[in-house]
């Protein structure tokens, strides 16, 4: 069945291709395999932009195919952060503790040792006791589930609280951002459990490979994050093709129609809807590790936002179009705000990139916007299609 | 008796003013105490001073404690003296007969701070009846500050012959918070507690609460003393806390601590094992509690208090808190009068609230309002309508720059403002609003470029730091109805700014020519265009006026709030929630939103005054089920065209 | 005689104080073919609105087939798989998507989305596009994008995604609006052949068009039924002729 799925989208194929070949390159550049062709720092960036391209291409499906302009999968990406994030933090400081308590002469009890432990992750927010939030954050295998159930949860009952009561289109939008809103204003506290804004920091340390370089952790994740967003595009390219495709597009087109053929338009949202956050949940967990620390601020509605500007930008509704804009939006960003693009001298005004960049954002969005509403990935089409 | 005396006192300083008596021999009396005064041997000189009656004694008292008095070392006779250069110019005290004489043969009189209050308390006697009405306030404002129970007398004294009515009041609602404190007999103290009953102001919460102050009696089997509380093990104390407070009395044996076991066990080690324990097995709570066991019954640490021994010693006391008053009398109709004025404020507190909300409520009205015009009549979403709320506010910063007089530049920034938005709101939807019509989502996401644009262009101007819009000297303030409820006149003046912008957006859409097009258009686009109104110029004029609106609104929030580049961020969500909570497209619908919305914040605030954010989280999740159940938001649309 | 499919009875909807039905009672039996016409604002849309589970009727009851199972609570998707088609007055019909899209999307099959998902194509179910592409005339046209298809087609389509559903009973919305003479009569044809099976509802404006489907008239006027019978009847009728013409004159 696979078989046949990859045949008729060749896409997918060259797709696949496309990136298999992108991460061989950046495999034989990094400073692991001792080229050093491309550095450590680069070589996670990369990997953080793989990581949002999977985001994108949640995303596009939820957006550009099923029309529902969800302004909160950022939070999802956030909530994958996090909960990958307290193992990562819980199982470091404990290594941390472990070892400063060794060579004492009375051995420390489970107590002592899981107060330390607090001590040490709490002691910034002026606690020390695990809330509740952390129960599981000793099990590697539970954070991981944390990761796919808690955006998937989230998902199914925000999603079946606004689709059951028919809330569409800008209405929809709203409710989303109110809810990553909600999220972020909750997590900024200081009583959350999450370490209030200080957020989780030092992710960057894979617990049991201290002794690992950063420059190999930073190639696994990168190598980790191609083969999610490659099985992430699969699953999404399966999933929007043939008669689901079909269902779920209908329902952006008119969900009135589908509705009257018989379809539960409710049950298939629901389903889009929580697997993208799903996906969105991954994604983060894949991203977090490599950037090291994770704060409420990532989640402020305005990153979903950034995230739907990536998809418009780079084409709605055809998913190598998200994976383009995300990637190309994304590393000018960090290009232009990291100030390596060059400042324009005009005589009596320097234009330096820093302050610029979100002027010539904001402005080529809304041109995007107007002018070429299938985005980059529309005029990938228009070549492509040129030659035939 | 102290008080007899200055009543008599003042008696004497009414009655026989003009009776000349020299202050020099009563000082010299006690020259030792005033030369070298100390807090405990300056009271007896001062109370002498009060009794001479003389009418000296007030400035000589204010000139000591401004360290003005001079001491000729010869023959230690006291003056009034001014040091210019090396000569001073002396005074005499009793006829003020000037001299001058070298500083050398004088030591000025340095009172320390300690003594210089009781020289100002015995002060206030005096001042209390002086001539001038300033200093009569300031000292029952000192008498306010300090209450103690010398001063009763005098200001009760000074009452009858209070000339100034306000000050009068003042000096009677004092005298029975010090009475209440200070009284003679019980009868006296509950009369002037009873009084107060209905007044709300802090001090005399502050009075009641002082009399009310309680401390943690000593824990006994039988209670003794006014007791204010008997604490229930287990309910208002826990039992560690209970067992602390026998520790602290002596009653019990002081809790070996966790720790407190660790360090004795690690003492004790002796060739890898404590008391016989091998120190492996010491990473349990029980392994550590055997080992130390074995050490208490060796005798070489204190034996343990277990729970159970915690449990008996705390089982057989009572453990109660005391009135620090030991009268039941006074506490019992202190607590009464309490009760009552709690009553009052809670009432007074509400009516607070109510205010406050109906401000904030003003506010989001204001902010949302310019919004529900262009999101319910042409079904589009700005979201860069905060950014003109901010454009509104930096037009007004702008004008403060160059029309320095605060009244008169506001008066110019509103409606510069409102043609500043109004351009470019217009600007705006000429050139992509237009074109997007019908593209809901497609104008949200366009929208928000063109908010990050201009966000960033004003960071660009104007810098990232917060800039002032400083509201008029008249708006300065607050309204003071009581201690407790008050509000700023600058809130009154947005509230008053709401209304007036509520009465206009209801005349122009109900009663001008534009707002009946602007109707016609909404219900019916093609018939309206084919009655000869051009849509395309209502859909302008109707997003300029939005866009306007959000112009003035942004001056009003800029006065009272602070001027950056993301203000416009933070009115968006809730300006938007608002407009989808009250109804979209009705005017009525976004003041039910703005009023829901500032009720609701204001009164999460009040349960949980410590934590806005959480206030705020509890908000937004409230709007997102209020959304579930009403969809269409308070006042919905009806009709047919509705169901769709 | 006919069994009765759908049956109307005592129904009311107020809009607002506007009584858009007002105790209506319509009977439906299969197969039946059934035009409902009446002057603007006599109801009709909101009559099918009401069966198909858009609008709840403040009164009333909407009951349904052999089990007499009441359809007022129940969703749209649910009355849509009870066996209730229905064509909107605009032609809606998926047109970012081919034709053969379109008619598999409506084809009668499991409508979980599991089921969807995991759904593969079969030789049958491609033999039962075939057939109703070739029942509206577009065999030839299978393949294109549906929005590139004429006015009449996608009215023909959109009928042909109605009958790709095999409803008891097709509720049809001014199939006619917008047609040239030709398409009119092959509309009228592929209704005509669809109620051999099955009950169809036609509301329409157009007399002619009407007098072409040779069937029983219902004529609702202020959300009831103001006369029903054969189109000559219902014409000859006084109160009819006036409203018609009372309105005509206005």
């Amino acid at each position: 069945m696979r078989k046949t799925f990859l045949s008729q989208n060749p896409s997918v194929m060259w797709f696949i291709a496309f990136l298999g070949l992108f991460t061989l390159a950046v495999a034989i550049g990094s400073e692991a395999t001792g080229t050093g062709l491309i550095s450590t720092s680069m070589v996670k960036t990369l990997g953080k932009t793989l990581c949002l391209c999977l985001i994108a291409i949640a995303m596009d499906v939820v957006w550009g195919y099923c029309g529902i302009l969800s302004l909160g999968h950022f939070a999802f990406f956030g909530i994958g952060g996090y909960a990958i994030g307290m193992w990562l933090m819980y199982a470091r400081t404990e290594g941390i503790v472990m070892t400063s308590l060794e060579g004492h002469v009375i051995p420390p009890t489970p107590q002592e040792v899981q107060d330390a432990i607090g001590n040490q992750i709490f002691g910034v927010v002026g606690s020390s006791d695990f809330p509740w939030l952390w129960a599981f954050s000793d099990s590697l295998f539970l954070q991981l589930l944390m990761v796919v159930i808690v955006p998937g949860l989230l998902a199914l009952v925000f999603g079946w609280l606004a689709f059951r009561s028919r809330v569409t289109g800008v209405y929809l939008s709203i409710l989303t951002q109110a809810m990553t809103l909600a999220l972020s204003l909750w997590l900024f506290q200081n009583d959350s459990g999450l370490r209030g804004n200080n957020g989780l920091s030092g992710l960057q340390n894979i617990p049991g490979y201290e002794d690992t370089s950063q420059a190999t952790t930073s190639l696994v994740f990168f190598m980790g994050s191609a083969l999610a967003l490659a099985l992430g595009y699969i699953l999404f390219a399966w999933v929007v093709s043939g008669k689901m495709g079909s269902v779920v597009q209908g329902i952006r087109d008119n969900e009135a129609r589908v509705r009257f053929l018989g379809y539960r338009v409710e049950r298939y949202k629901l389903f889009i809807f929580t697997l993208t956050a799903v996906i969105a949940g991954i994604a983060g967990a894949l991203y977090y590790p490599q950037a090291g620390i994770i704060n409420p601020a990532e989640i402020a509605p305005i990153a979903s936002i950034y995230l739907a500007v990536w998809v418009a930008i780079g084409g709605r509704g055809r998913l190598y179009g998200a994976v383009i804009g995300a990637a190309f939006v994304s590393l000018l960003s960090s290009w232009f705000t990291g100030g390596g693009a060059p400042a324009i001298n005009l005589g009596f005004y320097t234009i330096l990139w820093t302050d610029w960049w979100l002027v010539l954002l904001g402005v080529s969005f809304v041109c995007v916007t107007l002018f070429f509403p299938k985005g980059i990935g529309g005029l990938f089409d228009y070549l492509v299609r040129k030659p035939s | 008796m102290f008080r007899h005396l200055l009543m008599l006192l003042c008696w004497v300083g009414i009655v026989g003013a003009a009776q000349a008596q020299d202050l020099q021999p009563v000082l010299q009396g006690h020259a030792e105490e005033i030369a070298k005064p100390s807090r405990s041997s300056v009271s007896v000189a001062l109370d002498d001073l009060a009794a001479s009656g003389a009418p000296q004694v007030s400035v000589f008292l204010e000139q000591w404690q401004d360290k003005g008095v001079w001491q000729r070392e010869a023959d230690g006779v006291f003056f009034f003296g001014t040091e210019t250069g090396d000569d001073l110019t002396l005074r005499d005290i009793d006829t003020g007969a000037e001299s001058s004489a070298p500083t050398n043969g004088f030591s000025q009189l340095k009172p320390n701070g300690g003594v210089r209050r009781l020289i100002g308390t015995a002060l206030v006697q005096f001042q209390l009846t002086d001539p001038d009405l300033a200093r009569r306030q300031s000292a029952v404002d000192s008498i306010a500050r300090r209450p103690e129970a010398d001063q009763l007398g005098p200001l009760r004294a000074s009452i009858e012959a209070e000339p100034d009515a306000a000050l009068k009041a003042r000096k009677i609602q004092l005298t029975n918070f010090l009475s209440a404190s200070f009284g003679d007999t019980s009868e006296e103290r509950i009369a002037a507690i009873t009084s107060m009953a209905t007044d709300t102001s802090i001090e005399a919460r502050a009075v009641m609460n002082q009399i009310l102050s309680t401390k943690t009696a000593t824990p006994s089997q039988t209670p003794s003393g006014n007791v204010a509380r008997v604490l229930t093990s287990g309910d208002d104390l826990s039992q560690a806390d209970a067992y602390a407070q026998l520790v602290a009395a002596g009653l019990a044996p002081t809790i070996i601590s966790a720790a407190a076991i660790r360090e004795a066990l690690a003492a004790h080690v002796v060739g890898g094992r404590v008391g016989g324990i091998p120190t492996s097995q010491l990473d349990t709570d029980a392994g550590r509690a055997k080992a130390y066991a074995a050490l208490a019954a060796a005798g070489t640490v204190p034996p343990l208090v277990t729970e159970l021994d915690q449990q008996s010693a705390v089982a057989d006391m009572n453990f109660y808190e005391v009135y620090d008053e030991p009268d039941s009398a006074v506490t019992d109709a202190a607590r009464a009068t309490l009760d009552s004025i709690e009553t009052r404020v809670a009432a007074a507190q509400t009516v607070d609230l109510t205010l406050d909300a109906l401000s904030l409520a003003s506010i989001y009205f204001l902010a949302a309002i310019g919004l529900a015009i262009t999101f319910g009549v042409m079904g589009v979403i700005n979201m860069a309508h905060g950014e003109f709320i901010m454009m509104g506010a930096y037009t007004g910063y702008v004008v403060q720059l160059f029309v320095p007089d605060y009244t008169l530049s506001i008066i110019i920034a509103l409606p510069l403002a409102f043609a500043v938005t109004f351009a470019a709101g217009v600007v705006m939807e000429r050139l992509v609003i237009r074109h997007l019509y019908h593209r809901p989502l497609e104008t949200l996401l366009a929208t928000f470029g063109i908010s990050i644009a201009l966000q960033q262009l004003a960071k660009n101007i104007f810098g990232t730091q917060a800039r002032p819009l400083t509201s008029p000297g008249w708006l300065d303030g607050a309204w003071v109805i009581s201690d407790v409820i008050q509000i700023s006149y600058i809130r009154i003046a947005i509230f008053v700014l709401a209304l007036l912008f509520l009465g206009l957006i209801l005349f122009v859409l109900k009663r001008t020519r534009l707002g009946l097009e602007v109707r016609a258009v909404t219900q019916n686009p093609g018939m309206a265009a084919s009655m000869g109104i051009n849509p395309d110029r209502i859909n302008m004029m109707t997003f300029g006026l939005g866009s306007g609106i959000a112009g003035i609104a942004g001056v009003a929030i800029g006065l009272y709030a602070k001027v950056t580049s993301e203000m416009g961020a933070d009115y968006i969500v809730q300006s938007f929630m608002t407009v989808v909570v009250g109804g979209v497209g009705n005017v009525w619908g976004t003041l039910a939103g703005a009023s829901l919305i500032g009720f609701l914040q204001k009164g999460i605030e009040w349960f949980n005054p410590s934590n806005t954010l959480a206030a705020q989280t509890y908000m937004v999740l409230f709007i997102i089920l209020f959304i579930q159940f009403r969809p269409k938001g308070i006042v919905a649309q009806k009709g047919r065209a509705a169901a769709d | 005689m006919n069994d009765t499919l759908l049956e109307v009875s005592g129904v009311s909807k107020s809009f607002d104080g506007f009584k858009a039905i007002n105790n209506l009672s319509i009977q439906i039996a299969e197969p039946e073919l059934r035009a409902v016409i009446g002057p603007n604002g006599a109801g009709k849309t909101t009559f099918m609105d009401i069966i198909t589970g858009k609008t709840r009727p403040d009164s009333g009851h909407v009951v349904w087939g052999e089990r007499n199972i009441s359809l007022l609570g129940m969703s749209e998707a649910d009355i849509a798989n009870e066996g209730v088609g229905r064509k909107f007055q605009k032609p809606t019909v998926f047109e970012a998507q081919t034709v053969r899209q379109n008619l598999a999307m409506a084809l009668k099959n499991p409508r979980g989305p599991l089921a969807v998902l995991l759904h593969r194509k079969t030789p049958s179910n491609a033999a039962r596009i075939e057939g109703i592409a070739a029942e509206i005339g577009l065999t030839e046209s299978l393949t294109r994008i549906a929005g590139e298809l004429s006015h009449g087609q996608k009215q023909w389509l959109e009928i042909g995604m109605l009958l790709a559903q095999e409803p008891r009973l097709l509720l049809v919305d001014e199939p006619a609006a917008g047609m040239t003479v030709e398409e009119r009569e092959k509309t009228t044809d592929i209704l005509k052949r669809a109620a051999k099976t099955r009950a169809v509802v036609v509301v329409e404006h157009d007399m002619e068009f009407v007098r072409r489907l040779d069937c029983k008239v219902t004529v609702l006027h202020e959300g009831s039924v103001l006369a029903e019978g054969s189109l000559d009847h219902v014409t000859s009728n006084p109160k009819v002729i006036e409203v018609y013409l009372g309105r005509g004159h206005a």
